[in-house]
């Protein structure tokens, strides 16, 4: 089927469900991937990032269900046959050719003439600043140089839509964090769709212009960023995303786009309100430690008072255990700096804690 | 806990281990000295000549012996090449055809021939060829190498090919290579190395077989592990000792080429 829109979505999953044998490994994923996007699958091991991406790009049957790729319906066209390059975890260099070949070969085999394609491969070994090397065999490099040639391999033939699959896991922290930033130029220089799957939330939060948040087989959130880190709209993705502090509360009455809650020890507050959760429900409530903030005398009414249990320093920021009335424990963090840190509390000290504005969200599971 | 426990600190470890390098190698070293030797006599030391060499080449049973290395080289080449390609398309089988029910039947059928006493093969070889007709000769001989060298050839090819990821072979499908581009171009480069050994050791095994060519082979051909064993049930000459340094000197070249082939693979 053909879509006229100008607006058209570069891939499009329509109900899609994997199976193995009796072990469903996705449940019914729909989810649309916008032209020129940088697209995150982020989500624990075992949830199936992997397996969806595979069926992206031809190496896994989809077992129900549909993926379109700029309206045009692939999944059950081969691998070759279909505009999508891929970025493999181990890289899959073949180690008896040069760089340059490498790089070239799905030129080649897209049908262009071998000074083209070796023309092009020149390019694209120039775009990744690696042309010094190009006559060199993949095992004379070192992991974050076999990282660039894979990816210029795989964009070398323009596909439409790149997929990378944990292409930084194998490289160290530093190097990690400098190729964050060259994907994110090289995507946004191309202007290829990509799409990245990562199990490292830093990452995800730091890259995408969108996430989608699966566990076990499902698509639990989808947003850019903030959303996911701010508005997270369950359990799993407030817990998976950051650091939190998870609260249960009662909801005592909702009102105007608010709600009244109050937690097990009876203290009370007022959030915003979200869609599913009434008058009566019991439910968690999400607070980020960084949008807590102590003081020794209460700043308003609903201000708690905690006694610190223990304080831990942790590079930027100082850590600060409290515990409340009924059990509840709380973490709050504050900046390790001259402005952030007003004041460090000392373990059984009581403190208060207030909330920023707009700081806690109810979640509906 | 104790040092950590080292084997050279064994009592006994030297002298054993010399022991059995002496038993490995003095064979060799014998006949290999014994054949530079210039006496007729196999054991009276007379000084160093290469005349039994040139005896093996000029000697009174030289045309015996060019023939069986005719025959033994020829049906080498050929059998390696024919078993290392069949060898090489089963290995391909079996390893990149998924999961299929008989995989570990498959497996075993093809590796059982290496632990079946020659013996056995040979007797049950022969008794092949009589029972459909077949004549014997250099075709029965070709023939029943090329069978027991499959196995041979088929052991470090499907080590070699177990060794290579699938993420190879789906990076070229990726690349929009067809299945059969991306076997040519990229599986059976990888392969090569494993396909080079495999070649060596069917070429070796043929070369050095006895037992089932002497049941095959028939009346008025030879090779020449079976032209040497006739020579020598008339007598141990000095000549003998030179084929065999020559046989050895050709082992030795290949085990060297197979290493070095193996060497070259890492640093790619
Ligand atoms: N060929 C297969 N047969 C059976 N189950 C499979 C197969 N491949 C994957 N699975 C299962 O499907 C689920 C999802 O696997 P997948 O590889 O997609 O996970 P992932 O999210 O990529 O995890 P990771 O972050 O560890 O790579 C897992 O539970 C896995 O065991
Ligand atoms: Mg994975």
């Amino acid at each position: 089927m053909q879509v006229t829109d100008d607006r058209i979505n570069a891939i499009d999953i329509r109900n899609a469900v994997k199976r193995y044998g009796d072990f469903t490994a996705l449940k019914t994923i729909s989810l649309s991937i916008r032209d020129n996007e940088f697209f995150t699958l982020l989500g624990p091991s075992g949830c199936g990032k992997t397996t969806l991406l595979r069926m992206i790009a031809g190496f896994e049957d989809v077992t129900e269900g549909e993926i379109f790729l700029f309206g045009d319906e692939i999944e059950k066209l081969p691998p070759n046959r279909r505009p999508i390059n891929t970025v493999f975890q181990n890289y899959a260099l073949f180690p008896m050719m040069t760089i340059l070949d490498n790089v070239a070969f799905g030129l080649e085999m897209k049908g262009e003439s071998k000074a083209a394609a070796r023309k092009r491969a020149g390019e694209m070994l120039e775009l990744v600043q690696l042309s010094q090397f190009s006559s060199r065999k993949p095992s004379q490099l070192s992991g974050g140089q076999q990282q660039r040639v894979a990816l210029a391999r795989a964009l070398a033939p323009s596909p439409k839509v790149l997929l990378l699959d944990e292409p930084l896991s194998a490289l160290d922290l530093k190097l990690r964090q400098a190729m964050r930033f060259e994907l994110k130029e090289l995507q946004r220089e191309t202007g290829i769709t990509f799409i990245f799957v990562t199990h490292d939330q830093e990452e995800a939060l730091t890259m995408s212009d969108r996430i989608a948040v699966m566990s076990a087989g499902e698509l639990q959130q989808l947003g850019d960023a903030r959303d996911i880190y701010e508005r997270p709209s369950n359990m799993f993705v407030a817990d998976f995303i950051g650091e939190t502090n998870l609260l249960e509360v009662e909801v005592d009455a909702v009102e105007a786009g608010r709600a009244q809650v109050h937690l097990g020890g009876g203290h009370q507050l007022s959030v915003d309100a979200v869609e599913g959760v009434g008058k009566g429900a019991k439910v968690h409530m999400s607070v980020r430690p960084e949008r807590l903030y102590l003081s020794e005398g209460a700043e308003g009414p609903e201000s708690l008072a905690g006694t610190v249990r223990a304080n831990m320093f942790v590079g930027t920021d100082i850590q600060t255990l409290l515990d409340l009335d009924g059990g509840v424990q709380i973490s709050v963090r504050s900046s390790n700096s001259e402005r952030g840190n007003k004041r460090v509390f000392e373990p059984g000290q009581i403190a208060h804690i207030n909330m920023e504005q707009g700081a806690a969200r109810l979640l509906a599971d | 806990m104790g040092r950590r426990f080292d084997i050279k600190h064994v009592p006994g470890f030297l002298p054993v281990t010399i022991l059995c390098l002496v038993v490995l190698y003095a064979p060799l070293l014998v006949v290999t000295i014994y054949s530079l030797n210039d006496s007729n006599s196999i054991t009276n030391w007379e000084g160093v000549s290469l005349r039994w060499y040139a005896d093996v080449f000029t000697g009174p049973e030289a045309e015996k012996f060019k023939l069986a290395a005719w025959n033994s080289f020829t049906i080498a080449i050929i059998a390696a090449t024919v078993s290392t390609s069949i060898a090489t398309l089963a290995a391909t089988a079996m390893v990149r055809g998924g999961r299929f029910r008989l995989r570990t039947v498959s497996f075993g059928l093809i590796s059982m021939p290496l632990m079946v006493p020659e013996i056995v093969t040979a007797v049950a070889t022969l008794i092949f060829f009589n029972s459909i007709g077949f004549t014997r000769g250099y075709s029965s001989i070709l023939l029943a190498h090329i069978a027991f060298c499959i196995p041979f050839a088929y052991m470090p090819i499907a080590a070699r090919m177990q060794g290579i990821e699938d993420s190879y072979e789906q990076a070229a499908l990726d690349l929009y290579a067809t299945k059969r581009q991306a076997f040519t171009r990229i599986l059976l480069p990888m392969m090569v190395p494993g396909i080079i050994s495999g070649y060596l050791l069917a070429f070796i095994i043929s070369l050095d077989d006895f037992i089932i060519t002497n049941f095959v082979k028939g009346a008025g051909i030879e090779t020449l592990p079976t032209a040497i064993f006739g020579s020598v049930k008339q007598g141990i000459k000095p000549n003998i000792m030179a084929i065999s340094t020559m046989l050895l000197a050709l082992s030795i070249l290949m085990v060297t080429i197979s290493y070095f082939v193996s060497k070259s693979d890492k640093k790619t």
